[in-house]
């Protein structure tokens, strides 16, 4: 189960993913908007069915992945529960994992949407009334976690350890770091600075800065710090601030949120 | 939540039980000739061994295990261990059935935790598979039964990527969260806290397919390798030698999920202080429930079918105490927290005809598939139960 919150221009909403559906909420957590039951089998399948990975996008849309690769385009109105299925992404064959949209200022056509799968491979998509496919990354071997986009490079974590940077207009890889120890479950983007947090199995939590170049188009990630969560396997990380100064920490059978 | 987690859950669990009463059984033995009646000797171990492991590897029950489903609750699991612990001719109280599944879950829920990769979980229940054919080793009836519970879980997982057992790793550590049972041979080798915590390691090998930290590659946008950095943290890993065997016979490499009792070194839990974070589940544990019968699932009732009667010998006779004195457990069953009792349900098969319809319907039918050797002399004299061996 997953929750996250959607911030549109026009209102704020919380969702929630779970192996039922998809529910969604006002932001002061009174009113149900909506709920979206997926497609269960009647006897327990050899194959999971969930919802996983959620992000808001492109300033009108909330993107939620389900097992079955596909993912959810749902239409928020302004106001009010109209939520409408727009439409249903079906690129990835393998469960989603995650969602992220363009933090910053993505350059053109570069997109504002990657999508991640377990197999690893990423897909980027430009959002709007149809969304399209601009590119693919395959994978390679190591199920991609969790994802960033922030002035068109994609940030993925992956489940061997790995931090990957990938140019989102080209799909080439630009940056490739041996980051934890074990299966990164968390990655953050703080906006404002370019900083990328990545919280893992090996009770690390690493900073990172991210940085690109306009001119000579140089992407670069350079490593600011280091914490270790004593006897915890992180599995949630995020700013608290859009510039990146705080940070929080959640982790297995801690019942605190540690803050930085 | 992953619907293929249960045959590794009960085979790693039901391995590390296997592991605790071997242990126990070999402390508490006497040399055959000395041997009074209520007595453990040799053979009886061997006996106790061979009849759980024979009813653990059931081909009906092993069929049932492997369908997709979603875990069952704690009681419920319980239960099946219960009966599984009380397929031969050894009795646990109350307290010791306790103390042995506190130990077998912390035991399981250590492995899952430090398992290097998702699929390392594999590699753990090979080592308990592995063990529980050595414990069989003259046994070749039963030796084929495991077997072929090998070649099924080789056929079922094998193939499952690596988000696959992850998602199975998360169900799992979902059901052990907030399980912090002090036991002190964890606290002895310094891999348990004081506080209930599991000491999670930031040095040693990396698991296989992860490279050691601290690598920052950078390249330009034609995919060339233009600058190098590196970064230090206070973990000190290195790169691991092999990958363990994921075939019927191997190297496992991982030594999570091998032995780690001996004779010498009794085995003690300790609960005050591990119950604070229990409170939501214990309500749930606790709440009388007057369906509490229908809840007992399939397999619990398939070795329900399978159980024996008591043996003619009288109730102390085989009893088996997993603390070192009578005492001892008398105290433990006295002073458990009232959260962490797992409030098993016996159900007697001489009340409600209904119940023992369908008892008596399922024994039937597995006596057709699985016709047992001892069957009729169960309940016997013991010298008798000597001789057909």
């Amino acid at each position: 189960s997953q929750a996250a919150w959607c911030e549109l221009p026009s209102r704020v909403l919380l969702v929630l993913t779970s192996q039922r559906g998809v529910q969604m909420y006002d932001s002061d957590g009174s009113t149900m908007v909506f709920w979206h039951a997926l497609d269960v089998p009647e006897h327990p399948a050899a194959h999971s069915v969930f919802a996983r990975g959620i992000s808001a996008a492109g300033g009108r849309f909330v993107c939620v992945g389900t097992s079955f690769g596909a993912v959810l385009v749902f239409d928020i109105p302004p106001k009010g529960t109209n939520v409408t299925l727009s439409e249903v992404l079906e690129q990835h064959r393998d469960p989603v994992t995650d969602i992220a949209a363009e933090q910053g200022q993505a350059p053109d056509g570069a997109g504002d949407l990657v999508t991640a799968d377990d197999s690893g491979t990423l897909c980027l998509w430009s959002t709007g009334e149809e969304f399209t496919l601009l590119g693919k990354i395959p994978g390679s071997g190591s199920t991609c976690s969790s994802v960033a986009l922030w002035n068109g490079i994609v940030a993925a974590g992956y489940g061997n350890g790995q931090i990957r940077l990938w140019e989102a207009g080209s799909g080439r890889i630009r940056a490739q770091v041996s980051a934890h120890a074990r299966w990164i479950y968390a990655l953050d983007l703080a906006p404002l600075t370019g900083k990328l947090l990545s919280g893992a199995e090996d009770s690390f939590v690493h900073v990172w800065k991210l940085s690109r170049n306009a001119d000579t188009d140089d992407i670069e990630i350079q490593h600011c710090h280091a914490e270790c969560v004593t006897d915890t396997q992180v599995c949630g990380a995020r700013f608290c601030d859009p510039a990146g100064d705080t940070f929080a920490v959640t982790g297995y059978d801690l019942s605190e949120i540690l803050c930085y | 939540m992953s619907a293929r987690t249960l045959p590794l859950l009960f085979l790693n669990l039901g391995g590390e039980m296997l592991y605790i009463l071997d242990q126990r059984l070999r402390a508490q033995s006497i040399p055959g000739e000395k041997a009074r009646k209520d007595e453990w000797t040799d053979v009886d171990r061997k006996r106790v061994m061979n009849d759980i492991i024979t009813t653990m590897f059931n081909k009906k029950f092993m069929e049932e295990l492997f369908k997709p489903q979603d875990l069952y609750s704690k009681k419920a699991l319980r239960t099946v261990y219960d009966r599984l612990a009380h397929a031969s001719i050894m009795r646990l109280n109350q307290a010791s059935m306790d103390k042995l599944y506190d130990l077998m879950t912390m035991a399981f829920k250590y492995q899952v935790l430090l398992c290097p990769r998702p699929r390392d979980i594999l590699l753990v229940t090979f080592n308990h598979l592995d063990a529980i054919k050595d414990f069989i080793s003259d046994a070749p009836g039963i030796l084929n039964q495991v077997d072929e519970t090998f070649r099924r879980l080789i056929e079922t997982y094998n193939c499952l990527s690596d988000g696959e057992f992850q998602l199975i790793r998360q169900t799992l550590l979902i059901f052990f969260q907030d399980m912090h049972i002090r036991v002190s041979i964890f606290l002895k080798d310094k891999v348990q806290n004081s506080n209930g915590r599991f000491v999670l390691p930031i040095s040693g090998p990396v698991p296989w397919g992860t490279e050691v930290p601290g690598l920052i590659r950078i390249f330009n946008h034609k995919g060339v390798e233009v600058k190098r950095a590196e970064f230090t943290t206070a973990g000190n890993y290195v790169t691991p030698q092999r990958e363990g065997s994921f075939e019927l016979y191997g190297d496992r490499v991982l030594k999570l999920g091998t032995n780690m009792y001996s004779v010498t070194r009794p085995v003690e839990t300790n609960m005050s202080g591990s119950s604070k974070n229990l409170a939501s589940q214990a309500k749930e544990n606790i709440a009388p429930n007057p369906l509490a019968k229908e809840e007992l699932n399939f397999l619990a009732r398939l070795l329900g079918g399978l159980d024996i009667q008591k043996p003619a010998g009288g109730e102390t006779g085989f009893r088996l105490n997993l603390f070192t004195t009578d005492e001892e457990e008398e105290h433990a069953a006295q002073t458990r927290p009232e959260e962490l009792s797992y409030k098993v349900i016996n159900i007697e098969a001489t009340q409600e005809p209904g119940r023992r319809a369908e008892l008596s319907r399922i024994l039937g039918e597995l006596e057709v598939a699985e016709p047992r050797p001892d069957s009729a002399e169960k309940g016997e004299d013991l010298l008798a139960l000597m001789d057909g061996l």
